[in-house]
């Protein structure tokens, strides 16, 4: 049951990824994301972090792709031009690339071997409980430090974006 | 039963496929969202220890890593913005004034 969920949402991911790849237009890059962002959300669950999970479909699918998309409408983007791409990245890209994912599977499949598994429900229930509690006294500089950078952010965005007067 | 290191092989794939979309994509707010997909691939690297080492601290990073993603969105669709009013363009091979 467990592994018929995971191959599910991991699935969504990957074709999620692949279309945001293969799309010309932007938009569709976009809500492809926002798909790899809900099987993200899902796998969360199965890991049992159902703070992150909530977080995931809240602030990224809800607020960062929202904007996004605004952004995208807001300039009225068009297609993307296929112009060609530098000479760089057309030979090397590829190969590093696929060289970068063998490396990191092949460590992974030695460090982590599938013996060690995840089970749905084994988690402890109180996982908000917990990360608040972390959150709240451990980290509270850090949550406050960026609570200052969202500030900062703001600002900048709005300094950035206004029209000159 | 799903073995831990499968999450981790699929947040290899994800990542991968962010980093791909970075170095391929023309449309630079395409090329962001490659950023956030990576910035997920990582996330999803973070829950999976945090259950294999029974610990929630690794919730908390990816809690400010949503933090900083969400504030570099902002700051980075505004510079988007900026950068269209000045160029009328989206494409980054438009985009090289600090080119070498």
């Amino acid at each position: 049951m467990d592994k018929a969920l995971f191959l599910l949402f991991a699935t969504i991911a990957i074709v999620g990824a692949a279309n945001l790849l293969r799309q010309r237009h932007p938009i569709y890059s976009a809500l492809s994301l926002v798909a790899v962002m809900g099987a993200l959300a899902a796998l969360y669950l199965l890991l049992g972090a159902e703070f992150i999970a909530a977080v995931q479909v809240i602030v990224y699918a809800g607020a960062i792709m929202v904007l996004f998309i605004f952004t995208l409408m807001l300039l009225n983007v068009e297609e993307e031009a296929a112009t060609g791409r530098s000479r760089m990245a057309r030979y090397l890209g590829l190969p590093l690339l696929f060289l970068l994912l063998l490396q990191m599977v092949a460590m992974l499949r030695q460090e982590y071997p599938v013996t060690m598994v995840a089970q749905v429900g084994s988690h402890a229930a109180d996982n908000v409980k917990q990360v608040g509690n972390l959150l709240f006294n451990q980290y509270v500089l850090p949550f406050e430090v960026t609570s200052v950078l969202i500030l900062v952010a703001i600002m900048g965005a709005v300094v950035l974006a206004r029209r000159k007067s | 039963m799903v073995p831990i290191s499968w999450y981790l092989v699929l947040s290899a794939i994800l990542f991968v496929m962010g980093a791909a979309g970075f170095v391929f994509k023309r449309n630079i707010i395409t090329v962001f969202m490659s950023i956030e997909l990576m910035l997920n691939a990582v996330n999803l690297s973070f829950v999976a220890f945090s259950y294999l080492l029974r610990s929630v601290h690794a919730q908390v990073f990816v809690f400010f890593v949503m933090v900083v993603a969400a504030a570099e969105a902002a700051v980075g669709l505004a510079i988007i913005i900026r950068v269209y009013r000045n160029r009328q363009s989206l494409n980054v091979d438009d985009i090289d004034l600090m080119k070498f």
